[in-house]
């Protein structure tokens, strides 16, 4: 029997099986963070980890309290300026998947990490872009883990961070083409709830169900009328050994997953 | 050249001037929070402070009301959550901290623009945002070549720019390990730079290693030796960061009050970074003592 989890767990997990047999991963901050160490742990041992603050090949001992700590640094392949990491890495191409979290996000993956409210007169002032904008751009594909609320998935976001498929598919490829973007753009987002995926029209797509949840939350939770697969799977729940890692190795306080 | 080491009470002195623009760079790592804790001791007024992450030490600076203006890509208490004086002055009908936002890699390039003299840096960002209409700097630019539109962001070149090292010698020939964020291209952005360190070292130490240093003596202007100067951030080697002290920020910098008090007891009523690092205490700085990683030696080669 497998033990009791927490709806922060079962996103954690799902999140980081999501990353088997990816090759290059750009760590954002916060929730990407634990769910990342983790895949490097389980399904993909030989991912490299790219972080922001200029690592390349980070193996962190513990897990990194933010996304600079020092143990990102200690036995990494490569330490470079925050200059190489953005032009060479990131701008360069080399980066398979961009993990970034989110305050608010729309039917088409479009983030906002700026402001809740007006831009001169916000309600909430949040952190802004940090990398996360030129990461959408330009990492290959994106992947989003973030909980869902009806404030969090909304009908139209209040500010535009970073660009997700804009207003559809169509749409955003031919603006990706024309101005060069590396990035396909958004191609999961794993939630408290489910994992979503993107189909042709651009549109997040309700694909799994995690256990205990239910459509009706889905909808409740959501600022506008999802679409669903026909028969949406059950995500399978965490092993023990997830569990074990996360709650022994990786977060023992609970930070993430309270 | 003649040393360059002072204290951090005249290097402040001397270089910082009411309404300067500011950079005490540092990404998490090696963040001088004693050149700032300086800085509030003076009260200098009106300062534009330039910094990637305007974490903990820019929301004691905000509260205590040095600075008219941020030039910045990320702001928050990283891990932990948001900076509470900065929201009280950002958030709301009457906004009083003017913002000047970019992302991560548009400041990078900024600074690298102000370093190398050049009117713009092109990056491929910004696409598709509302960034730009935020922030009428940023500005799309066609490629000369005829090779499409990217985005162009102006230089930065700060008045001062503080650096945290591990070492440097007398005349400021600076070394880095670790995290290196663009504390090189703040540097030689700048018109004045302040290297803290956290140890002073003979120019041969400098020279049996050439590769590590990331900014020459020739553009810096005063060498302050200050150990734990970067607490609460880390230093690589030589302290890891106090993550308690991050937490505690939290609700200290929800309360106008309570940030008003530990500003009061942490730094005005101190008189310098040796005073902050006595209050603190030799258990609570021995907790944050990493163990022992050491790098293998090269071999630069002699050539006669």
């Amino acid at each position: 029997m497998t033990a009791a989890f927490s709806e922060s767990e079962m996103m954690i997990v799902a999140a980081a099986r999501e990353l088997a047999g990816q090759r290059v991963c750009f760590v954002g901050v916060g929730l990407p963070n634990i769910a990342v160490n983790l895949a490097k742990r389980t399904v993909s041992p030989e991912m490299e980890l790219v972080y922001e603050a200029g690592v390349f090949g980070a193996r962190p001992a513990r897990l990194p309290l933010s996304i600079g700590d020092p143990t990102i640094v200690t036995g990494a392949t490569a330490v470079t300026s925050m200059f190489e990491l953005f032009a060479f890495y990131l701008q360069g191409g080399l980066i398979d998947v961009g993990f970034l979290g989110a305050a608010q996000i729309d039917r088409f993956g479009n983030i906002n990490t700026t402001v809740i409210g007006e831009y001169a007169t916000p309600r909430t002032r949040l952190p802004g872009s940090g990398g996360a904008c030129e990461i959408a751009i330009n990492a290959r594909q994106v992947f989003v883990i973030m909980r869902q609320s009806a404030r969090s998935f909304v009908e139209r976001i209040d500010f535009r961070t970073s660009p997700g498929n804009l207003g559809g598919a169509e749409n955003a490829a031919r603006i990706r083409r024309e101005q060069g973007w590396l990035g396909r753009g958004p191609s999961v987002v794993v939630t408290d709830l489910g994992i979503w995926h993107f189909d042709e029209a651009g549109e997040m797509r309700l694909d799994s169900l995690h256990p205990g949840a239910t459509v009706e939350r889905v909808r409740e939770t959501i600022g506008w009328e999802p679409k669903m697969a026909p028969d949406p799977a059950t995500t399978p729940a965490p092993t023990d050994e997830e569990l074990r890692l996360i709650r022994v190795e990786l977060d023992p306080e609970g930070t993430y997953t309270a | 050249m003649s040393s360059k080491v002072a204290s951090m009470r005249d290097a402040i002195a001397d270089l910082v001037r009411d309404g300067d623009t500011v950079a005490i760079e540092g990404f998490t790592h090696l963040i001088s929070f004693a050149a700032g804790h300086e800085i509030i001791r003076q009260r200098k007024r009106d300062l534009t402070l330039a910094r990637l992450t305007p974490d903990v030490v820019y929301d004691q600076m905000v509260a205590a009301g040095v600075a008219r203006k941020l030039i910045f890509s990320w702001l928050g208490n990283p891990g932990v959550g948001g900076l509470g004086a900065i929201r009280r002055v950002t958030e709301g009908p009457l906004p009083a901290l003017e913002l000047e936002e970019y992302s991560h890699f548009g400041m990078v390039a900024r600074y690298t623009a102000g370093a190398a003299n050049l009117p713009f840096f092109p990056i491929r960002s910004y696409f598709e945002t509302d960034l730009p209409s935020a922030n009428p700097l940023i500005r799309p630019v066609e490629s000369p070549y005829g090779d499409g539109v990217v985005y162009a962001v102006p230089p930065l070149k700060p008045d001062v720019t503080v650096v945290h090292a591990q070492r440097a010698s007398a005349v400021g020939d600076t070394q880095v390990w670790g995290l290196l964020g663009c504390q090189k291209e703040a540097a030689f952005a700048a018109d004045r730079v302040i290297v803290v360190v956290e140890e002073l070292v003979a120019d041969e130490v400098v020279r049996a290693d050439p590769n590590r240093t990331i900014i020459p003596g020739l553009i810096v202007d005063a060498v302050v030796v200050e150990p734990w100067g970067a607490h609460p951030s880390y230093v690589q080697g030589a302290y890891d960061r106090d993550n308690r002290f991050y937490l505690d920020w939290d609700p200290i910098s929800r309360s106008a009050e309570a940030t008003e008090a530990w500003l009061r007891e942490w730094v005005r009523e101190l008189d310098d970074r040796a005073a902050y690092v006595e209050k603190l205490g030799p258990e609570r700085v021995s907790s944050l003592r990493p163990g022992r990683a050491p790098s293998g030696v090269v071999d630069y080669g002699v050539y006669r």
